[in-house]
């Protein structure tokens, strides 16, 4: 209690020859580091809005950006953790191209001769059999890395050509599909989207869910007589976070159905065609919701239990993180076999939204999972990083090669941009940090 | 008299080495509840790996730990804390990414009901705990990097006094401290020896030590030179147990005495 009284005037008069700009920062405490990767990519947004004739800033493009998004997002939420901890993971292409393979032969051929086709149990199953799996191979990754002491970047290389191998010899070399109907919904498309109704309800759940746990962080600072942000810069983090939700669940109304398949559902449902045509619309996709919600899922663990706290701990500094008593190596193994589940979980989003298990899925996702780790703010030197950086990045990534898909630039050419970006954004924060101390 | 009560701690006859170096050498020291032995050597001498062995960082190679006269059994840092041993290590080991109270309660955190990390009693806590070593700290929020090194001690040393440690091993606690947190160092561990907590104080300043300490215990290479009651000798004869291995009338000799020719 006592602090309070003393830290008041001390803030006060440190705040008195403050720039507004850093009074505002300082007030609604927005990390300044996220805001400038926000800006980066609403530059490369209107960049490419404008290159591409008006094509990039669509409902329907943006609609199909988050989709593409989703199952690196995904990952990259447990390669954050892994690379806090001053580990790497190679292998989580070659993971998820493996139990998607697996997941593929489950339910269109071993399933459907034991429960029937289209059991609707099929896609849970699945599912299950899927994350059981990648936690059992990200585990044994990581037993690897924690008790015998190899490092991480030499067991998950070994793991990228073993698990690619493997993923061949489960079916040598054939492509399996279709996936069953309702797994495939994890996929987006028209039927994997949620609506413009429920979409409405999702947005409206946030907005409260945000309000909420503003209110909630401010009274527990006033229980306990803690320094508070002023009650403006609450109101507009409410606002700013509110409109952001809102705005987004607009665009994914705005996109509607393709006409043929509107005209399929009308006929279907005895529904008469309007003259302007049938406007239904796709709503937030399902593989997004995913990914959103891995994305709370693992904001919670990383920052509100124990678990997330060893991490960082460890990464800061692992001796200390041994000598306060923490099982180190058992993080270690929890967060290899953590990533394995999210590699599951992005291996059911790619299969079903391809509706088939390849040989090549996957091919290279480790290498963008990292990168949108890595521009995401996660600092290859162990220690920091945060989630929903990592997923930005992802996004980041990806509105570059669609961008660049829009364009019609080759694929080739695409790589080397990527490359550069990414050794850019690098630099790019090594020189924010170096600022920044 | 102390000697016939059963000591806190009894380290008997340890050792260990790395590869060839014998960093401890058949070692034996001994600790009293309400006690403050000072452990005096040169650098190097084998102090902190001593130390390391009893809060469970280093596995002996030989030799017994006797806690209240059991034999106890320190494998690793948590075995430590079972038995009340709190340290505070020369290297401080601290997290460097993440705040003061997430240090404080590293390995130990306070959670709600519901399982999760409740952040604000930590904080509570760490505010009035620090609040009580070291007044003039604010800086709860930010990552401990970004402390001076006299408040990075600050946080460890809080650490330790935080969870009623029955033993206090201090490794060199005060050498980042300015002199007016040094005294209110010093001020905390007569308070935690009227309070029956043992404490092994190793420190460089020998007029501190005589300060505070009950006995010393000096090494030399890895070997106890000698224990002696600090009302037994004087500083002069302590600094030639430490640099000479020299042991005075008074004090009793280790197998690491200088052998009189
Ligand atoms: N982990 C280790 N690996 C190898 N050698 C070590 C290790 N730790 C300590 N040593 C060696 O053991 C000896 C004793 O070191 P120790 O740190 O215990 O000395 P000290 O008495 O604490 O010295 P100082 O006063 O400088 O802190 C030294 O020769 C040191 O090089
Ligand atoms: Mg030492």
């Amino acid at each position: 209690m006592a602090d309070t009284t003393h830290t008041a005037p001390f803030n006060r008069a440190r705040s008195a020859d403050e720039s507004p700009v850093k009074r505002f920062f300082r007030a609604t405490e927005i990390d300044t580091r996220l805001l400038g990767m926000v800006g980066a990519m609403l530059i490369i947004w209107i960049g490419f809005h404008f290159l591409s004739g008006g094509l990039f800033l669509t409902s329907r493009n943006l609609w199909n950006l988050s989709v593409q998004t989703a199952s690196i997002a995904v990952m990259a939420t447990g390669m954050v953790l892994v690379i806090v901890t001053r580990n790497i993971d190679l292998s989580v292409g070659s993971i998820l191209g493996f139990v998607g393979m697996i997941m593929g032969v489950l339910q269109a051929e071993l399933l459907p001769q034991l429960l029937g086709f289209n059991h609707p149990a099929t896609w849970i199953i699945t599912l299950f059999a899927g994350l059981l799996l990648g936690a059992g191979i990200g585990a044994l990754h990581g037993m690897i890395i924690a008790f015998l002491n190899v490092p991480s970047f030499i067991v998950t290389l070994g793991g990228l050509l073993v698990w690619r191998g493997a993923t061949w010899f489960v079916t040598s070399g054939r492509t399996v599909a279709p996936m069953d109907t309702t797994f495939r919904l994890m996929g987006g498309g028209t039927e994997g989207s949620i609506g413009a109704a429920a979409s409405w309800i999702v947005g409206l759940i946030a907005c409260v869910a945000i309000v909420a746990s503003i209110i909630h962080s401010r009274r527990q600072r006033k229980r306990f007589g803690f320094p508070r942000r002023p009650i403006w810069a609450e109101y507009f983090l409410s606002a700013v976070g509110c409109a952001l939700v809102l705005g987004a669940v607009a665009i994914a109304n705005n996109y509607g159905w393709p006409v043929n398949i509107a005209r399929k559902y009308a006929d279907a449902n005895g529904i008469a065609w309007p003259e302007g045509g049938l406007f239904i619309a796709h709503g937030i996709a399902i593989p997004v919701l995913i990914a959103i919600l891995i994305g709370i899922i693992m904001t919670f663990i990383s920052t509100r239990l124990r678990f997330g706290r060893y991490v960082f701990a460890i990464g800061g500094n692992p001796e200390a993180a041994e000598l306060a008593g923490i099982k180190t190596r058992w993080v270690t193994v929890r967060i290899f076999a953590l990533m394995g589940m999210l590699c599951a979980v992005a291996a059911a989003i790619s299969t079903a939204r391809l509706n088939a298990a390849t040989n090549a899925q996957g091919e290279l996702d480790e290498l963008y999972t990292i990168a949108a780790a890595v521009i995401g703010g996660t600092s290859l030197a162990g220690g920091m990083g945060t989630i929903a950086g990592a997923m930005l990045g992802a996004l980041v990534m990806q509105s570059l090669q669609s961008g660049m898909v829009l364009l019609g630039i080759d694929s080739p050419l695409q790589r080397i941009v990527v490359g550069m970006v990414l050794v850019t954004a690098v630099w790019l924060d090594t020189v924010y940090r170096a600022r920044a101390k | 008299m102390t000697e016939q009560r059963t000591p806190l701690v009894e380290m008997r006859n340890i050792s260990i080495s790395f590869g060839g170096i014998h960093a401890v050498d058949n070692a034996s020291v001994d600790l009293y509840p309400g006690e403050v032995v000072a452990l005096l050597g040169h650098n190097g001498a084998g102090k902190s790996t001593l130390i390391k062995i009893l809060s469970g960082a280093y596995r002996r190679d030989e030799g017994e730990i006797l806690i209240n006269g059991e034999p106890a059994d320190i494998s690793n840092p948590r075995d430590a804390k079972k038995y009340g041993i709190e340290t505070i290590y020369q290297t401080l080991a601290v997290a460097d990414n993440v705040d003061a109270a997430a240090n404080l309660y590293l390995g130990r955190e306070l959670r709600t009901p519901w399982g999760t990390l409740d952040d604000v009693a930590m904080e509570a806590k760490a505010r009035e705990v620090m609040g009580r070593l070291n007044p003039n700290f604010q800086r709860f929020k930010e990552p401990v990097k970004a402390l001076s090194g006299g408040q990075r001690q600050s946080v460890a040393i809080a650490r330790a006094i935080l969870f009623n440690a029955r033993i206090l091993i201090m490794d060199e606690p005060t050498a980042a401290l300015g002199p007016q947190e040094t005294a209110q160092v010093g001020e905390l561990i007569k308070q935690l020896k009227r309070e029956g907590i043992g404490i092994f104080l190793i420190s460089h300043d020998i007029h501190d030590v005589f300060d505070l300490a009950d006995r010393v215990s000096v090494m030399k290479n890895g070997q106890v030179v000698g224990h002696a009651r600090t009302e037994d000798v004087t500083k002069d004869e302590v600094l030639g147990m430490i640099i000479m291995g020299k042991v005075p009338a008074k004090a009793t000799p280790g197998p690491g005495a200088m052998q009189m020719a």
